[in-house]
Formats: structure tokens, C-alpha cells, sequence
């Protein structure tokens, strides 16, 4: 579903080279330390960056020039997913049509959409009028009406507490089951999404280090960086 | 090769950067090009040249160090006192002086001020031999204090609300007494910040037009900025227009670099309602401490203001409401406004557009600075230079009779550019810091993005901009006091013939309608395009 081929970024003197194949409908889990490469390699993805040489292919077919808009890909930011002037519903509706002329059908399309992600009738909320957990709903709804087959998550449910945390990851691994989706998740904790994720991969100076099942990255680190990374959970492990 | 998303909003900001090149380039190519044609010596005018650039400077460093001065008791005693009534209208009036015309600031000190005003009037009364003179140094010093300290009080509030609370929950922990707090707190924040007030307040003065003209009283006190107006006006003499020009675009040159360095940059719009706890303001002497600085400023700021209202509606109100000249001037003055405003904020969008999209997208910071700089250099231009050059350019295909609105609208628009990138550009490039992605990633371009994503964002700060921009162009006599004719007379203009020819009565009821237009204006384009509460 996603391959990154000897994709080649630089920025400043720093330079990332990423070599990447994921399966659809997998659950993967992004960790490694802030600034080491994490939202560069989903950027690339989505195509808010481009890589100086190298190939990104989506879905089989070559993506690595295509525009954000063009490509099979929904990303969901940290924070900032949501216009604040615009209600709930036409946040969601930006997916359908990105100048929000909608049908009554895709008016219909958005309301199922947020009741999808619990928020039924609440579509006319602007986002200062929801909580934390309910803004990154309606991101998420929104990536429900778009319909692309490949969800990338930067760290959106990193402000939330702990059980809503849960929640949310819970409710992206329903969505992927029952949509076909492919999810590549950022996180910095590991544990939490370990129920779910059934891969992980660990980015550290531009490389993905490490690669594989997520109890075993956490239980048997295999590279130094990783052990660093890691700090006392790995070594309490050991 | 597929275009990068986002180059297309290079395209703005290039067309922008050609119409300045080709209004500024024309303008100095059509000076230098009569300049050749005549020709006379400068050297024979250096001790005049001279003179004057020391009258400048000392002008705007004494108006610089008064305004200041006296802002910062008023700035202090409005950051202490943070309850009291009358204090939020206090602070939005504050921002009057910057939208006042200056001509009605002008005549507004006079009647305050002048030799038969109201404080020499009140010193016949009470046996005072004293007469105050209003027509030079001190007339050029009270009209800059009058339109900069206001400005420069609101400045150094922003410095007293950047003061963070613990630092007075601290002082009051530790017993600080009101002095030892002015000395370990406020005087710090001060020597970081009144530097640049004041040399933001030394460069409009340097540059000062109509209040030397008015209240200058004669050759002797002139600044660069007047001497040019002489130049073209009474002699047409291109080489000392280009020669005086030349030095105060390098002295102000050098004074932009030096006040870029000093200032950090400071909101325009700004949130001066933070009510700081000090534990200090119960003593007597500090409450009529406070209460005089801040009735000083409040009398400094409102009288002349008052005496406008006060002469206007004393007049003789419905000859000269009747007058037909005054609203064909005033019609002249709205189109004038609406249209150097309106241009303004276009040639600025088009600019910030781009300039947000390098700096934020492709990461070409430099690019996006210069960009921005080539826009606000335009203020060390003196606008004259601009016009006489536009003036050469055009009179050969233009009307002579209109050619003066035209040259006003073309030269205000450029003066407010500088306005509509400090309001606008901080404000576009978060919305582009936010959004980019997200936009990319949905498809959201063109007009869509403009529509659904910026309007709402910056319809507040782009409504601020053109009406600060409008308004200043509105009230502005400058270009217009070179190339108006009867044909073309703006308000501002009608006002400064009337007192001119001593026309007092008729001048104070024209003061009152253009100030009272102005400021609707003012008001009718920041709602109306801001919006209310919008966020």
C-alpha cells in the first residue's frame, strides 16, 4: 500500500533516507526521539514535502510527484486540523468538496459521518464549543467522508488524557477494520498502542533503525539508539 | 515536472513587486530625467542645505525625547491604575492621533495654543505677562508632541504588559517600595523599550510635512521635507530636490537600520486590558501622581481635539454646510481615500500572499524578509520626490487639472503600503503556518481558499489596514498642497487655504467635517470589513 524507495530529503544539512514497504490494512506504530524524522517521513508521504531522489509509491501506483490533494491519503495533525471559523459539519463537509458546496446527499454523507465518531448532532458546534477529544473526532469524521485508503495520525491524541487516549486509538483501529484502511500512527508511547499496532517502526536521524513486532522492539531492543530511546522502560526489561 | 503546490501564490506578490519597481522606478527616472534638462549648481546652497538638515534633526530629537518623556509617567500611571472610569475610552482615544489629519490637529493646537488661544487667553487673566508663540521650534514641538506621545504611551503599555505578574507577586513577597519596584522592574523593561519608541517617534518627525509647514513660521525652520516642497514649488528646481532627497533617504536609511535593531516588533493591534496586582498603589502620593500624568496626557491629547469640535460648532454652520466647494472637496477626499486605501491593501495582499508562502512553505526566510522589506522601504521615500517624479512622468498624457488626485492616490498608497504589511502579514502568515497542510491535503486553492480560509482569518486585520490606510490618505495634504488646483482641492487642501487667507470661521467648520468624516470612515471600514467580534 505505502513504499518509500530510497527517498532522499534534505533540509539544511540534515538528510533523511527512508526505505519503507507497508501491507494494506496494517496498523503501524512511528516512535523515535522528537526531530529524528517522524513527520518528515509521513510529510513525504502525504506530499507536503518532496524528496530529492528516490520513488514514494501509494497503492501500487507512483505518487512521488502527485499533488496532497491527489494522493489516497488523509493525515491528521497534532493540532490545527480543524478551520476554528468553521462549524464541525463544514469541516467534515471540506472533505466532499473543498469550496463546502454540498448536496443534500452529502449533507446526509457528513451527518453519518459524525455519527460514525460519536458526535451525532453535533455538526453545528464550532470547535472552541468542543473538547479536546471531540475537535480530533471531527478530523477524524471528516477523513471518514474523504475515503482514502490511507490514514496517517502525527501525534493528534498526544494532548489528551490517558483513557480518551485509548479511546481514540480504539476508535481509528474500528474505522481501519471496518474501512480497509492502511495506519501509520505516530506515538511516544509505544505500550499504549501495542494492543493495536501489529507493527512498529522506530525512526532515529533520518533511518528507520528498527522494524517489527511492537512487544519486541519494547522487550528486546535491538539497536543502541532504540535502548537510549527507550531510557529505563528497556533497561527494566533487561 | 508538476509545479510545487503553492507556487501559484508567487505570482502576487511578483505583480506587486513590478507595479512598486514601475511606480517607483517611473518616479525616479522622470525626476532624473528633468533634472538633466535643467541643471543649476548646488554647491552655492550647501549652507542652506545645511541649515536645514540641523533644523530637522534638532527638531525630531527634542519632539522624540518630549514625546517620551512625558509618555512614560502617563504609560505608567495607566498600567497602575488598571481600574478606573474612563480608562478603556482613555486608551482607544489614545489611537486617535495616528488617524487625525494633521492640518485639523494643527488647527486644533492653534486654538489651544495660538496667540489668541485658550492658555493665552488664561494668562491675560490671570495678570501673566507671559505669550506663548505657537509659530516655530515650540508651535512644531507641541503639534509633534501632540501626535506622538499618545502613540508612544500606548507603545511603552504594551512594554509595562509584557512585565509578567510574577514579577509584582514577587515584588510584594520581597516589600519592594514603588521606587525600588521602577528601579528592578520597570526601569529594565524601559531601557528595552523606549529606545525604540523614541526613535520610531525621532523618524515620523524627521519626516514631518504639514505641522513644519503650518506652524514652521518661515524659511529658517524648515525640514528636508518642507525645503523639497519649496524647491518644486517656488523654483521647480529639480537638482536641489534631487540633492535633498538624496540626504534624507540616506539619513533615514541609516535610521531605519538603527531603530530595526533597537525595536522588537510590537503589534499594532494590540490587548492593553491586562490588570497587573501590585501591592504599591495605596499611597496619596502615588494616587496624585498618577492622577496628574495622567490628566496631563488626557489634556494634551483632548483639548485641541475639543477646541475642533467646540470652533466647529460655534460656527458659522449652515453658510458654510451649504457651501458647495466644501462637498465637492469632501467627495474628492472620500474617492481619494477609499481608492489609495483600497490599492494599498492590494498591493500588500499580493506581496504577503507570496512572502507568507516562501517563508512558510519553501522555508526561504531571506527571500520573504527582503520581499516584505522592498515594500517598507517605501517610508524613508519621501512622498514628494514620488510625486514630483510621477508629476514629470505624467504630465505629457494626463489632465493637468486632475492630475493632482491622481498623483495623491498613487503616492498614499505607496506611503500606507508599509501600515498594511505590519497588520497584515504577521496575521497571513499564521493562517499559512496552520493551514498549508491541511488546505494541500483537502484541495482547498485558489478561490475556495481565499473564501472559506482566508477572508475570515484576516478580514479583521485587513479591515484595520485599509481603514488606517484610507484614512491617512483622506486626511492627507501633502502632494496634494503641491499639485491641487481649485479643480481638484481635497478637504485637507480647501482647510489650509481657508487658513491661509484667515478665513477662521469657515476653517473651523471644514476642520470639524473633515475629522468628523475621517473618523466614520475610519469606523464604517473597520466594522464593516472586520466584522464584529469575529474570530
Amino acid at each position: 500500500m505505502i513504499e518509500l524507495r530510497d527517498a532522499v530529503y534534505r533540509y539544511d544539512h540534515a538528510e533523511m533516507r527512508f526505505e519503507l514497504s507497508v501491507a494494506a490494512g496494517a496498523f503501524v506504530a512511528v516512535i523515535g526521539p522528537s526531530g529524528a524524522g517522524k513527520t518528515t517521513l509521513l510529510n513525504l508521504i502525504a506530499g507536503f514535502e518532496r524528496p530529492e531522489s528516490g520513488k514514494i509509491l501509494l497503492d501500487g501506483r507512483e505518487a512521488t510527484a502527485l499533488a496532497p490533494a491527489a494522493r489516497p491519503v488523509t493525515t491528521l495533525f497534532q493540532e490545527h486540523n480543524l478551520f476554528a471559523h468553521l462549524t464541525a459539519a463544514q469541516n467534515v463537509g471540506l472533505g466532499l468538496h473543498p469550496g463546502l458546496r454540498l448536496s443534500p446527499a452529502q449533507h446526509a454523507e457528513v451527518a453519518a459521518a459524525l455519527a460514525i465518531v460519536g458526535l451525532a448532532g453535533l455538526g453545528g458546534r464550532l470547535p472552541r464549543q468542543l473538547s479536546g477529544g471531540e475537535r480530533q473526532r471531527v478530523a477524524l469524521a471528516r477523513s471518514v467522508v474523504r475515503d482514502r485508503k490511507v490514514l496517517l495520525l502525527d501525534e493528534p491524541f498526544a494532548a489528551l488524557d490517558p483513557a480518551l487516549r485509548e479511546e481514540m486509538v480504539a476508535l481509528v483501529d474500528r474505522l481501519r477494520r471496518e474501512r480497509g484502511l492502511t495506519v501509520l500512527l505516530v506515538t511516544h508511547l509505544l505500550d499504549e498502542v501495542g494492543d493495536f499496532a501489529d507493527r512498529a517502526i522506530f525512526v532515529c536521524d533520518g533511518r528507520i533503525l528498527a522494524d517489527g513486532v511492537p512487544a519486541d522492539l519494547l522487550n528486546r531492543p535491538t539497536v543502541p539508539e532504540l535502548k537510549a530511546y527507550l531510557g529505563r522502560r528497556a533497561a527494566g526489561v533487561d | 515536472m508538476i509545479p510545487r503546490p503553492g507556487a501559484a501564490a508567487l505570482w502576487p506578490g511578483a505583480a506587486a513587486l513590478l507595479a512598486l519597481a514601475l511606480l517607483i522606478g517611473g518616479a525616479l527616472g522622470g525626476l532624473l530625467a528633468a533634472a538633466a534638462d535643467t541643471g543649476t549648481s548646488l554647491t552655492r546652497n550647501s549652507d542652506y542645505v545645511l541649515a536645514v538638515l540641523r533644523f530637522t534633526v534638532l527638531q525630531a530629537a527634542l519632539s522624540a525625547l518630549l514625546s517620551v518623556g512625558l509618555a512614560i509617567p502617563a504609560a505608567r500611571a495607566l498600567a497602575r491604575r488598571g481600574r478606573f472610569p474612563g480608562r478603556g475610552l482613555l486608551l482607544r482615544l489614545l489611537g486617535l492621533p495616528m488617524v487625525v489629519p494633521t492640518i485639523v490637529g494643527v488647527l486644533g493646537i492653534v486654538a489651544i495654543y495660538g496667540r489668541s488661544g485658550l492658555l493665552n487667553d488664561a494668562f491675560a487673566a490671570l495678570g501673566l505677562p507671559v505669550r506663548l508663540d505657537i509659530y516655530g521650534l515650540s508651535g512644531i514641538l507641541i503639534a509633534h508632541v501632540f501626535f506622538n506621545m499618545p502613540f508612544a504611551t500606548r507603545l511603552l503599555l504594551q512594554g509595562w504588559a509584557g512585565i509578567p505578574g510574577e514579577s509584582w507577586r514577587l515584588a510584594s513577597q520581597l516589600g519592594m517600595s514603588s521606587g525600588q519596584m521602577f528601579r528592578l522592574i520597570e526601569a529594565p523593561m524601559l531601557r528595552q523599550v523606549a529606545p525604540g519608541v523614541a526613535g520610531l517617534v525621532f523618524l515620523l518627525c524627521f519626516t514631518s510635512f504639514s505641522v513644519v509647514l503650518v506652524l514652521g513660521g518661515g524659511p529658517p525652520n524648515a525640514t528636508l521635507e518642507v525645503a523639497i516642497y519649496q524647491a518644486l514649488r517656488f523654483d521647480f528646481d529639480i537638482p536641489r530636490v534631487i540633492a535633498l532627497a538624496a540626504l534624507q533617504v540616506a539619513v533615514c536609511a541609516v535610521l531605519f537600520a538603527v531603530a530595526a535593531r533597537l525595536t522588537r516588533p510590537i503589534p499594532v493591534e494590540m490587548a492593553l486590558g491586562r490588570v497587573v496586582g501590585r501591592h504599591d498603589l495605596g499611597s496619596t502620593l502615588g494616587r496624585v501622581g498618577d492622577a496628574a500624568a495622567i490628566g496631563l496626557a488626557a489634556a494634551i491629547l483632548l483639548l485641541p481635539l475639543a477646541a475642533v469640535a467646540v470652533d466647529g460648532l460655534s460656527g458659522p454652520l449652515s453658510t458654510a454646510l451649504t457651501d458647495p466647494a466644501l462637498w465637492r472637496a469632501a467627495q474628492r477626499s472620500l474617492a481619494v481615500g477609499l481608492t489609495a486605501g483600497g490599492l494599498a491593501l492590494a498591493l500588500g495582499w499580493g506581496l504577503v500572499q507570496s512572502s507568507r508562502t516562501l517563508r512558510v512553505r519553501f522555508y526561504r526566510r531571506r527571500i520573504a524578509d527582503r520581499l516584505e522589506m522592498a515594500g517598507s522601504l517605501v517610508l524613508i521615500l519621501p512622498p514628494f520626490v514620488v510625486g514630483a517624479g510621477l508629476f514629470v512622468l505624467l504630465r505629457p498624457v494626463a489632465d493637468v487639472f486632475a492630475i493632482g488626485l491622481v498623483l495623491v492616490v498613487l503616492v498614499n498608497a505607496l506611503m500606507g503600503l508599509p501600515f498594511v504589511l505590519r497588520i497584515l502579514g504577521p496575521a497571513a502568515t499564521e493562517a499559512e503556518e496552520r493551514h498549508w497542510r491541511l488546505c494541500d491535503s483537502l484541495g482547498i486553492g485558489g478561490w475556495d481558499r481565499f473564501r472559506l480560509v482566508d477572508w475570515p482569518l484576516l478580514r479583521r486585520p485587513a479591515g484595520l489596514a485599509l481603514a488606517i490606510c484610507s484614512a491617512l490618505a483622506f486626511g492627507d495634504l501633502g502632494v496634494i498642497a503641491l499639485f491641487g488646483t481649485p479643480q481638484s482641492e481635497t478637504l485637507p487642501l480647501l482647510l489650509y487655504r481657508q487658513m491661509g487667507s484667515y478665513r477662521t470661521e469657515a476653517a473651523a467648520v471644514t476642520a470639524l467635517v473633515l475629522l468628523g468624516l475621517c473618523l466614520a470612515m475610519f469606523a464604517a471600514i473597520e466594522r464593516g470589513i472586520g466584522g464584529r467580534g469575529s474570530d
